[in-house]
């Protein structure tokens, strides 16, 4: 089934995108994060300008954080006034990604950037979850428990100016912490094309210290509206979004995130997370090779 | 084609002016627009054209042909990468005023055997010969390299061709070269240029052209996202919300 993307202004197979999204659509499902730093790097692999694959992949990200927002809302995971802030924060660092962006794309640097976020980014987070899931396993196997994290927040934090009450995050703490996060979140978003829920998730947990029943429900919260807002300052700035390509990965994607969600409510959650990690690490080593070993092409072009 | 039948005018005027008995080419091509639509996964243009005396008979003459197809010129920045402490970024970058978007040179013979170095650089014949105009003083060896570069990465890309031995003449009248577009291919006006050349000279030489151009559902998208930004992103991320919550309810149901 071949497919004319209208922007990209190159013909794909429909099939491929389809079942690209269908597999990040499976991770977020499963996993509760985004996808988009799946999806991103392999429609480049497969060909598709970085600029539109960037911008369309957070289109799939919203469609694929849609559903698990309400199911998220209906068990009460969301923590509307947390949310409220890092979304604020999340429109405001859009902003500074997309001013980051074309400064980046004058010095002909942003590939590089890109690149080196996601080797940094993916590596540290995806190392970080192995370490933690490879440890419970063998905590799992030994029959000696972990002993459980305390739950508070960063020192650092805590020294911010202006305490709010954040009830059902069950904090009293400064809202420019979430503010921040939601600001680091939004350049991310913009500059990768990521949802940003695999950095917010474990950001949430150990330097604002959420309590963990709303930590899910409210990074999706999040996310939903950041990738919103960058889809919107994609079309209006780098008119990259690629309306044909994202309704391709979104077919796959909101179908696979429903069939992800039923198997990880089967599965050791354990597991996933070791798995998840994996695919993180893999995605990383990927990017790295590029990096340091060769990349895919030494010439490139863009107009002037 | 108006200005297709006024250059041939000009052509036949100008045989029977200096009263050489240099051949005069009609050229026509497979199809004058290629539209760019769902389905579409590149195609092949055919052009080809008769070779004829002034008097309009046979040239009956063996006549080497060499036919280009090129693109809309751009400007563009070219970025090299080079290896800096370990790592692979965009070090050297030269900015080009006329590269060709498209380019593809089909002849019947490797075209170093029909003409020499001079005429091929003064006609662009071949992707050697490419005049790219570069913007500022840069050293030719330099420039070299990064002519190399963007033929090559267009080649691998398909957007720049040579088919030598592409074009096949029958009975010394009737040429013909097929040439591919990728489904890649840029928009804009291509122009098709066929040159018939006699022991090293460009003896005679005829164009048409070709519209490359979004269709339909397509151009109205492009032009959309162009020129309406804002409400093209709306529509995106009403597409986005629309389809993951129809897939939740779907699912649901099941």
């Amino acid at each position: 089934m071949d497919v004319y993307l209208p922007i990209a202004n190159l013909s794909v197979n429909g099939l491929i995108i389809v079942g690209l999204g269908a597999l990040t659509g499976l991770l977020s499902g499963m996993f509760g994060v985004g996808g988009g730093f799946l999806t991103t790097p392999l429609m480049i692999f497969y060909g598709i300008p970085p600029t539109v694959a960037a911008a369309s992949a957070a289109s799939q990200v919203t469609g694929a954080s849609v559903s698990g927002v309400f199911a998220h809302t209906r068990r009460g995971g969301v923590d509307y006034q947390m949310g409220s802030v890092m979304v604020a924060g999340g429109i405001i660092g859009t902003g500074l990604g997309a001013v980051l962006f074309n400064l980046l794309e004058k010095l002909g640097q942003i590939d590089t950037v890109i690149n080196i976020l996601y080797v940094v980014l993916l590596g540290s987070i995806g190392g970080l979850m192995a370490k933690e899931s490879i440890q419970s396993i063998r905590a799992e196997r030994s029959g000696v428990p972990l002993p459980a994290r305390k739950r508070r927040h960063h020192p650092m934090v805590a020294s911010l100016p202006m305490r709010w009450r954040f009830y059902r995050s069950g904090l009293y703490i400064s809202p420019l912490a979430p503010l921040l996060l939601g600001i680091g979140t939004g350049i991310l978003t913009m500059l990768m094309g990521i949802g940003g829920g695999f950095v917010l998730v474990p950001a949430m947990l150990y330097i604002l210290g959420m309590s963990a029943n709303v930590v899910v429900g409210t990074s999706l919260f999040q996310i939903l509206f950041v990738t919103m807002a960058t889809t919107m300052m994609h079309a209006l700035t780098t008119h990259a979004v690629d309306i044909v390509l994202a309704a391709l990965l979104l077919l796959g994607s909101v179908s696979g995130a429903q069939v992800g969600a039923q198997f990880a409510q089967k599965a050791s959650p354990v597991k996933l997370r070791l798995l998840l990690a994996v695919i993180v690490l893999l995605v990383a080593g990927r990017m790295a090779l590029g990096l340091g070993y060769r990349p895919d092409e030494i010439y490139t072009v863009a107009p002037l | 084609m108006k200005a297709f039948a006024s250059s041939l005018l000009g052509l036949i005027a100008l045989v029977m002016l200096t009263g050489a008995r240099d051949p005069i080419l009609v050229p026509e091509v497979s199809q004058h627009e290629v539209d760019l639509q769902q389905g579409f996964t590149g195609t092949e243009l055919l052009l080809f054209g008769a070779i004829l005396t002034p008097e309009g008979s046979r040239a009956a003459q063996d006549y080497d042909i060499i036919v280009v197809l090129k693109g809309p010129t751009q400007s563009i920045v070219l970025r090299e990468k080079q290896k800096v402490a370990g790592i692979w970024i965009n070090v050297a970058s030269t900015e080009l005023r006329s590269a060709p978007s498209y380019y593809a040179i089909a002849s019947t013979k490797p075209i170093a055997d029909i003409v020499d170095d001079k005429t091929a650089a003064i006609y662009e014949l071949g992707l050697k010969w490419l005049q790219l105009s570069p913007i500022g003083a840069i050293d030719p060896e330099e420039q070299a390299r990064f002519s190399s570069g963007l033929v090559d990465l267009n080649r691998r890309n398909g957007l720049y061709r040579e088919e030598e031995g592409g074009v096949k003449v029958s009975e010394q009248v009737l040429y013909q070269a097929r040439i591919g577009l990728p489904s890649r291919v840029p928009t804009g006006i291509y122009t098709a240029e066929t040159y018939a050349v006699s022991k090293g000279r460009v003896v005679a030489s005829a164009s048409s052209q070709v519209e490359v151009r979004k269709l339909g559902i397509e151009r109205a998208i492009a032009n959309f996202s162009e020129n309406y930004g804002f409400v093209y992103g709306l529509m995106a991320v009403f597409v986005s919300v629309a389809m993951g919550w129809l897939a939740g309810r779907l699912f649901a149901l099941i």
